[in-house]
């Protein structure tokens, strides 16, 4: 097992050093600092003021090689800064962006915690609703509707949402957030709403897939035949013999949770990492944009660990070495 | 050379390609079957896919007009089936006779099916040139994605060794990166625009189908028959081309299409955040955003793109669970 972990996180920190790598490509070589900075200043910027914008903003240093100090550039600038999460200033406005991805990170919880909870509680229930009356009309049917529901795009859940239950029947405020938990509840309301309906129809197909395979299983017959209730089964037998390939999808999320929703948190005006990326994107904030995707990408390495050591505890069986 | 006589191309090199695997696959049992039996189950959702496909066709083939014949732009088939001066002053309901705001006076009363948008444009018509640009995102980044992965999985399967860890790096490098972001990123550093859009997707794409290649030929290669070919002195070309690929093309077809609505979907997520193609779906959806709080509502432009973007998604969807259902040797031995 330590062993193990150990050789993952070598990996971990091989893969990191590739993300970085990727990115440097993506933003010093491919958008070149000129780029970035007649973005920044506007297309008819004298190149003086280009230059300062450079300047200001640690763009003018040579890109890979310095034959004076070969220390000096933006490659070894650019590793240092994020191996050492001292990312600097924003391209567009020139706050510090840790701080303010940090200031993001708690708006971002609170929306994604509720969905992640319920979407997986209602999720299971669901299906395991669905898996207990498999090969019927209401198996039928649920496959039919999480289909349906799955082919609608997330654009459409939100203006509609956010047209019917806040606009004609004024039940929930259309968009914005607040600190103190009884009005967050009330704007929290519509985006996770959202977010379940638009996850719904894939996790409920998934589960569904996962529990009719387990209970079609020599061990359910033999519950079946010594005379185990159906419900007993499901819950007890088939539930928990199905946490491996759930638990897949499960820990992924979590670190991701930390990372908020791009779409629903911009829609529904939540302070949170996503409408900061989104800010970033709209404001051609190359900075910003290195740094958050730079720390999804560390969100996805501690998860697929996770989802490893998580086998594990699930099932006595699985040995990592 | 002007864009739309590439493009012209372009479709008339697809029409033969498509033509050409159409005629192997009637000679070839595996497929004919599977094809037969996709069309026995899911024979209104293929139909649907294939009139998307007609529009987009007729959309993508386009000419200009002659001297002195009115507009000196290229026009394609779809919209020379609606008459030429096909525009409005501003919002019209469906089949309406007058503007929606004054009243005016349409210049073709009751003509609009599903009314006009802002600028006067037929909804109908651009609902329906919508699916050009979604079949565009889906077929033409997987048509750059497939091969490249092919190509990169199936060597680092087979032949192992350092080309197999550069493989491996790059593979995880790229799947490290959440996928709605590394889009983003890649577009924000190539520019925007249709054939970026298209470049990133496949670079996200890519990541998939390559991780499937690779594992499959891993196994592959141990496989009796692989072995005695190897034995009998085949070449490894060969034995590639003929053992490898051929065994790996259930695989990529149920990749392709399963992935292709999530492909879609994605480029109606970009639209919103202006990264997306114009003339897409998702720019209609987001353009009709503002229209729901006007007073009294212009729902058709939300409905109609909506609509369209639904349709070719579900039956999508539909097809490509049947395609998995027939393909996969899993499903098959529980059929069996």
């Amino acid at each position: 097992m330590l062993a193990y972990l150990v050789r993952r996180l070598a990996w971990a920190v091989v893969t990191v050093l590739g993300v970085l790598l990727f990115l440097f490509v993506l933003f010093f070589m491919l958008a070149t600092p000129d780029d970035i900075a007649r973005k920044a200043v506007g297309e008819k910027a004298p190149q003086a003021v280009l230059d300062q914008w450079k300047a200001n903003h640690g763009y003018d240093k040579p890109r890979v090689w310095n034959p004076e100090s070969p220390g000096d550039t933006m490659l070894v600038e650019h590793f240092r800064r994020m191996l050492t999460f001292d990312f600097g200033n924003s391209d567009a406005d020139d706050t510090p962006i840790g701080a303010r991805l940090w200031s993001g990170a708690g708006p971002s919880l609170a929306f994604t915690v509720p969905l992640f909870v319920s979407g997986l509680v209602l999720g299971i229930s669901l299906s395991l609703f669905i898996a207990f009356f498999r090969e019927t009309y209401i198996d039928r049917a649920g496959t039919v509707i999480a289909v349906l529901a799955m082919s609608v795009s997330t654009l459409l859940y939100i203006v509609g949402v956010q047209f019917v239950l806040g606009k004609l029947l004024r039940w929930f405020p259309i968009s914005g957030f607040d600190s103190s938990p009884e009005v967050m509840i009330r704007f929290l309301a519509l985006p996770v709403i959202v977010g379940l309906m638009s996850g719904i129809g894939g996790d409920l197909r998934f589960y569904r897939t996962v529990f009719v395979e387990e209970s079609s299983r020599d061990y359910v017959r033999t519950a079946r035949a010594k005379g185990c209730s159906e419900g007993r089964i499901m819950g007890r037998h088939v539930l928990r013999n199905s946490l491996i390939p759930i638990l897949t999808g499960v820990v992924m999320q979590i670190p991701f949770l930390f990372a908020g929703s791009l779409l629903l948190e911009s829609f529904f005006g939540i302070p949170g990492l996503g409408s900061i990326t989104v800010d970033a994107i709209n404001a051609n904030d190359f900075a910003t944009l290195r740094v958050v995707v730079y720390i999804d990408s560390l969100l996805f390495i501690v998860g697929m660990i996770a989802t490893d050591v998580s086998y594990t505890l699930a099932d006595p069986r699985v040995r990592l070495g | 050379m002007p864009l739309h006589v590439w493009v012209n191309a372009g479709v008339a090199l697809l029409v033969l390609g498509v033509t050409v695997a159409a005629w192997r696959i009637r000679h070839n049992t595996l497929w004919r079957e599977a094809g037969r039996e996709l069309w026995r189950r899911r024979p209104l959702a293929l139909t649907f896919v294939a009139l998307y496909s007609a529009f987009a066709l007729c959309d993508s083939i386009s000419w200009i007009d002659a001297e002195g014949m009115g507009v000196r732009e290229p026009r394609s088939l779809l919209v020379r089936a609606f008459p030429a001066d096909f525009q409005e002053a501003s919002y019209s309901a469906p089949l309406a006779d007058v503007e929606f705001y004054g009243a005016q006076p349409l210049k073709h009363p009751g003509a609009h099916w599903l009314g006009t948008d802002i600028l006067g444009r037929d909804v109908l018509l651009q609902a329906l040139r919508g699916a050009r640009v979604a079949l565009l995102v889906g077929g033409l980044t997987s048509l750059i994605a497939i091969p490249l992965a092919l190509l990169f999985g199936v060597a680092a399967g087979y032949r192992g060794g350092w080309l197999d860890d550069v493989v491996v790096f790059l593979i995880t490098v790229l799947f490290a990166m959440p996928g709605l972001l590394l889009l983003i990123a890649l577009i924000m550093a190539l520019g925007r625009g249709p054939v970026q859009v298209c470049i990133a997707l496949g670079v996200t794409g890519w990541v998939s189908f390559a991780r499937l290649a690779r594992g499959e030929t891993l196994k592959l290669r141990e496989l009796d028959y692989v072995q005695a070919a190897r034995a009998l002195g085949v070449s490894e070309l060969r034995i590639v081309v003929r053992h490898v690929v051929p065994n790996l093309m259930h695989l990529v077809v149920i990749t392709f299409v399963l992935t292709f609505s999530g492909l879609v979907l994605s480029e109606a997520v970009l639209s919103w955040l202006g990264l997306g193609i114009d003339g897409s779906w998702g720019q209609m959806i987001d353009r009709a955003r503002d229209e729901l709080s006007r007073d009294p509502i212009i729902w058709w432009n939300l409905t109609a793109a909506s609509a369209a973007l639904f349709g070719l998604i579900l039956a999508v969807n539909l097809v490509g669970d049947a395609v998995r259902d027939i393909l996969d040797p899993r499903t098959l031995r529980e059929r069996a």
